[in-house]
C-alpha cells in the first residue's frame, strides 16, 4: 500500500460561486494544504475579500462548497468554525472593553477552557508588546494597537485555519513585524495562514504558495519560481509577474485560465 | 462666503433627504407620499387639539398669557435640545473639518455660515413642527393667527443662540475633552427637563399629571408679571398684535446675530482642540483577576451589560425614556399618601415606557454590534446568538422596572402583575420589531436609529401604545383589553410580513 506524503487539505473550495449584480466569485476552486501559508492576490474588486467572507461563514455562497479541515462548512458551520479565525482588515474590537476581558469575551465564545485561555492570552499579549495596556480600554488605542488586540482575539482559541483579509493595512514598520512574527510561529507550529494583502513583497517574503485572483477566478497558483515560470520571465519580481497574468486575464479572460 | 452657504446648503438638504429615505435613493415617492399623509394625520390631530380654540374670543389676560408662553417655553425647551447637538456636532464631527481648516479661509468665516444653517435647520424645524397646529388656528379663527409663524421662526433664532453660547461656556468651563458627552447629556437633559418639571409641579398642586394644570395654578397666576410685561411678548405676537411680532423677530434675529459675531472669534480655536481630543486612558478595575468559566449565551450577556454600563452617552441616552417615569412614579408615592386610586394613569405610562426603553436596549444588542464579524465567525448557531441578546434586553428591562412592579404589589397586586405582563409584552414586542428591522450598525449611530426605518419606529410606537392600552383597560377589569390586545398583536404580525428578508 503506497502512503501519500501529501500533507492534509485544510481548506477546499470547489466551484464556490457568488454573484451579486455580476459574478464576485466564479466558480472557484482552491484547495489550501495544512502548515501552509498561502497569500490571495489580485486588483481590487477581484474578489478576494468575497471568497474569504465565504469561508468564514459570513456570506452564503450561491453555489459551491467549503471544507475546512474535513469538515463541510455549509452543512456543519459550528464545528467549522471551532477550528477557524477570521481576521478583517478594519478591526472590529469593542471600545468599552479591555484587551483582556476581549480575549475572555472571545475565549468564551470559543468554549475554551478558562484557565488553558487565560495562559494563551497573557503570551500573546506579550508577543504581541500589548502586555502593559492589558487593562485599559480598547477606545484610545492607535489602529495598529487595535489590529494586534484583534489579532490576539483571532489567536487565543488556538484556529487550525487563520485567515486574514488585509493584516498589515494601516500598521508600521515595527507592529507588522510583530504580526508577521506571530503569524509565521503559527505555521511553524502547524497551523494554516491563509491572507489577502496588496503589498505583493509580503506575499513573495512570507507565503509558501501564491494565488492570484481576477474577476473572482484563480487565474495562478503555485510559488513564486512557479508563478513566474507561468510568464515566462525567470527573473521578474512578483509584481511584474502579477501585472503580467492579469493583464493576460483582462485582455483574454478565457485563454488565461 | 456665498458659495460656502451653498455647499452648506447643499450638504444640508443631502443629509435630511438621507434621513428621510434612509439612504435608499428610490424611496423618494414613498417618501414624499409618507410626508403627505403624515402631514395631513397632523392637521387631523392638531384639529383635534386646538380647534376649539381658535374661535374663542382670546383676551390676553394674564391666564392665557400664560399658557400660551408655557406651550412656547415647551416647545423651545425641546428645540434648544436638539440645537445643541447640532452644534456640539459641528465642532466634534470630522467628515470635512479637517479638509476647511487646513484651507486657507478664516475658521471664523466658515463657523459663522455653519451655525446660520443650523439656526436655518432649526428654524424650518420648528415652523414644521408649529405649522399643523397654526393652520387650523388660522382657518378656524382668522388670518391673525398666522403671526405665529413668526414667532416660531424667532424661537429657532433663539434656540441656536442660546445653544451656541452654552456650548462656548462648557468649552471654557469644561474644555474640549468633556464638553461633547456633557453638552449631549445637557442637551437631553433640558429636552426632558421642562416636560418633566410642569408634571410634576401638576401632581403637586393639583394631583394631577396634566402640564396644563400646574401653569394654571394660583400660584402661578398671582405671580406671574402683569399683562404689560415685556416677558409677555412672545405671547402677545402668537395672539396677533403685530408690533409685539415685529419686537420678537428683530430682537432674536440680532440675538442670534450678536451670538454668532461675539463667539465666532473662537470657533477654530475650540475646533481645533475638539480634533486633537483623544480618549483618555482608562484603566478597567475588575473583580477577579483571571478568566471565568461561563457559557457562551452568559458571554454574550455580559458582554451588553458591560459596554452599556461603561458608557455614559449611552446611558443617558436610553435612560432619558426612565427620566419620563419620574411624573407617574411620584403619582404613584402620592397615591399611596393619599389612598386614591390612580393606577389607570400610571399602569400605561409605566408599560409604555417599557416598550420604548426595550426598543432602544434591542437595537444596541441586536443592531449595534461593533464586532459584528466576531460574532457571526463564533462557533455558535445565530439562533443561540439572537436569544442570548434577547435575554439580555429583557435582563435590563427587569431589573429597571421591578422595583416599580414590586412596590405596586404591596398595594393592589393584581394591577402588579397586570403591570408585569404589559411590560413584558411591551418589551417583547419592541425587541420583535427590532429583530425584524435589524442592520448592521455601531453604538455610536443609536441617535439616528430611528432614521434606519420609519415603519419599525412607527411600529415600535404603535406597538407600545396598543400595549399602555390593553394594560389600563385590563387592570380595570374589563374584557375591552382584548382589543388594543389584537391590534398590538396585528402590528407584530404586520410587521413580519413586511420586514426586509436579512441580506447574505
Amino acid at each position: 500500500m503506497i502512503q501519500s506524503s501529501e500533507p492534509p487539505v485544510a481548506l477546499a473550495l470547489r466551484k464556490l460561486t457568488k454573484c451579486y449584480d455580476r459574478p464576485a466569485v466564479d466558480a472557484l476552486d482552491l484547495t489550501v494544504h495544512g502548515g501552509e501559508f498561502y497569500a490571495l492576490v489580485g486588483p481590487n474588486g477581484a474578489g478576494k475579500t468575497t471568497t474569504l467572507r465565504m469561508v468564514v461563514g459570513l456570506l452564503k455562497p450561491d453555489a459551491g462548497t467549503i471544507t475546512i479541515n474535513g469538515i463541510d462548512a455549509l452543512a456543519d458551520p459550528v464545528a467549522a468554525k471551532q477550528i477557524t479565525a477570521w481576521l478583517s482588515d478594519e478591526p472590529m474590537i469593542y471600545d468599552k472593553l479591555t484587551p483582556f476581558e476581549y480575549l475572555e469575551f472571545v475565549a468564551g465564545l470559543w468554549r475554551i477552557d478558562a484557565g488553558e485561555a487565560q495562559a494563551r492570552a497573557q503570551e500573546l499579549l506579550g508577543w504581541l508588546g500589548l502586555g502593559p495596556h492589558a487593562h485599559e480600554r480598547c477606545e484610545g488605542f492607535s489602529k495598529g494597537m487595535r489590529q494586534k488586540v484583534a489579532l490576539a482575539g483571532a489567536l487565543v482559541h488556538d484556529p487550525k485555519l487563520i485567515i486574514l483579509d488585509e493584516p498589515l493595512t494601516g500598521l508600521d514598520a515595527g507592529s507588522a513585524r510583530q504580526v508577521k512574527n506571530v503569524l509565521r510561529e503559527r505555521v511553524a507550529a502547524g497551523g494554516t495562514v491563509i491572507m489577502t494583502t496588496h503589498i505583493l513583497d509580503v506575499a513573495a517574503r512570507m507565503a509558501d504558495r501564491i494565488g492570484i485572483i481576477a474577476s473572482g477566478r484563480l487565474i495562478a497558483q503555485g510559488t513564486l519560481d512557479e508563478l513566474r515560470k507561468q510568464t515566462g520571465a525567470a527573473a521578474s519580481s512578483l509584481e511584474d509577474t502579477f501585472l503580467t497574468l492579469v493583464a493576460e486575464q483582462v485582455a483574454h479572460p478565457v485563454a488565461a485560465e | 462666503m456665498t458659495w460656502l452657504a451653498g455647499h452648506e446648503l447643499r450638504l444640508g438638504w443631502r443629509d435630511w433627504l438621507s434621513l428621510m429615505t434612509a439612504g435608499r435613493r428610490r424611496r423618494g415617492r414613498t417618501v414624499t407620499i409618507a410626508l403627505i399623509l403624515f402631514a395631513a394625520f397632523m392637521h387631523l390631530f392638531a384639529y383635534w387639539i386646538v380647534a376649539g380654540y381658535a374661535n374663542a374670543n382670546v383676551a390676553p389676560d394674564t391666564a392665557t398669557l400664560v399658557g400660551v408662553t408655557g406651550t412656547l417655553l415647551l416647545s423651545w425647551s425641546l428645540l434648544l435640545s436638539q440645537a445643541m447637538e447640532s452644534v456640539t456636532r459641528a465642532f466634534y464631527a470630522r467628515s470635512d473639518l479637517d479638509l476647511i481648516l487646513s484651507s486657507p479661509i478664516s475658521a471664523r468665516k466658515v463657523f459663522a455660515v455653519r451655525m446660520s444653517r443650523i439656526a436655518g435647520a432649526a428654524v424650518i424645524i420648528a415652523v414644521l413642527l408649529a405649522a399643523p397646529f397654526i393652520d387650523v388656528l388660522a382657518l378656524r379663527g382668522g388670518a391673525r393667527w398666522f403671526a405665529a409663524y413668526g414667532v416660531v421662526a424667532a424661537m429657532g433664532a433663539v434656540v441656536t443662540a442660546a445653544a451656541l453660547a452654552l456650548t462656548i461656556l462648557l468649552f471654557r468651563l469644561v474644555g474640549a475633552r468633556r464638553t461633547r458627552l456633557i453638552a449631549q447629556i445637557v442637551a437631553a437633559v433640558i429636552g426632558a427637563a421642562f416636560v418633566i418639571g410642569l408634571q410634576v409641579a401638576a401632581i403637586f398642586s393639583s394631583g394631577s399629571i396634566s402640564r396644563f394644570a400646574a401653569l394654571q395654578s394660583d400660584w402661578i397666576l398671582t405671580h406671574a408679571p402683569g399683562p404689560g410685561s415685556a416677558f409677555w411678548w412672545p405671547a402677545h405676537a402668537v395672539l396677533g398684535d403685530p408690533r409685539a411680532l415685529l419686537a420678537v423677530i428683530v430682537l432674536s434675529t440680532a440675538l442670534l446675530g450678536a451670538s454668532i459675531a461675539l463667539f465666532s472669534r473662537r470657533f477654530g480655536e475650540h475646533a481645533v482642540a475638539a480634533a486633537g481630543v483623544s480618549s483618555a486612558v482608562v484603566r478597567q478595575r475588575r473583580w477577579s483577576s483571571g478568566f471565568r468559566r461561563r457559557s457562551q449565551a452568559r458571554v454574550l450577556r455580559q458582554k451588553e451589560w458591560a459596554l452599556l454600563r461603561r458608557d455614559p452617552w449611552l446611558i443617558s441616552q436610553t435612560l432619558m425614556q426612565i427620566l419620563y417615569l419620574l411624573p407617574p412614579a411620584l403619582l404613584l408615592w402620592i397615591t399611596f399618601r393619599n389612598g386614591t386610586d390612580a393606577f389607570a394613569v400610571l399602569i400605561p405610562v409605566v408599560v409604555m415606557a417599557a416598550g420604548q426603553l426595550a426598543g432602544g436596549l434591542a437595537w444596541l444588542s441586536i443592531s449595534g454590534e461593533d464586532a459584528p464579524d466576531l460574532v457571526a465567525t463564533a462557533p455558535i448557531t445565530p439562533r443561540r446568538i439572537l436569544w442570548a441578546k434577547i435575554e439580555a434586553v429583557i435582563g435590563m428591562i427587569a431589573l429597571v422596572f421591578a422595583p416599580i412592579v414590586a412596590v405596586l404589589a404591596l398595594e393592589q397586586f393584581f394591577a402588579a402583575f397586570v403591570a408585569a405582563c404589559g411590560i413584558l409584552a411591551a418589551a417583547a414586542g419592541a425587541t420583535l420589531i427590532q429583530i425584524c428591522f435589524r442592520t448592521q450598525a455601531r453604538r455610536s449611530q443609536f441617535r439616528r436609529r430611528q432614521t434606519s426605518s420609519r415603519i419599525a419606529t412607527f411600529a415600535e410606537a404603535f406597538s407600545s401604545i396598543a400595549w399602555a392600552a390593553t394594560s389600563a383597560l385590563a387592570a380595570s377589569g374589563t374584557w375591552f383589553a382584548v382589543f388594543p390586545a389584537l391590534i398590538a398583536l396585528g402590528i407584530l404580525a404586520g410587521v413580519r410580513l413586511i420586514a426586509p428578508a436579512p441580506t447574505n
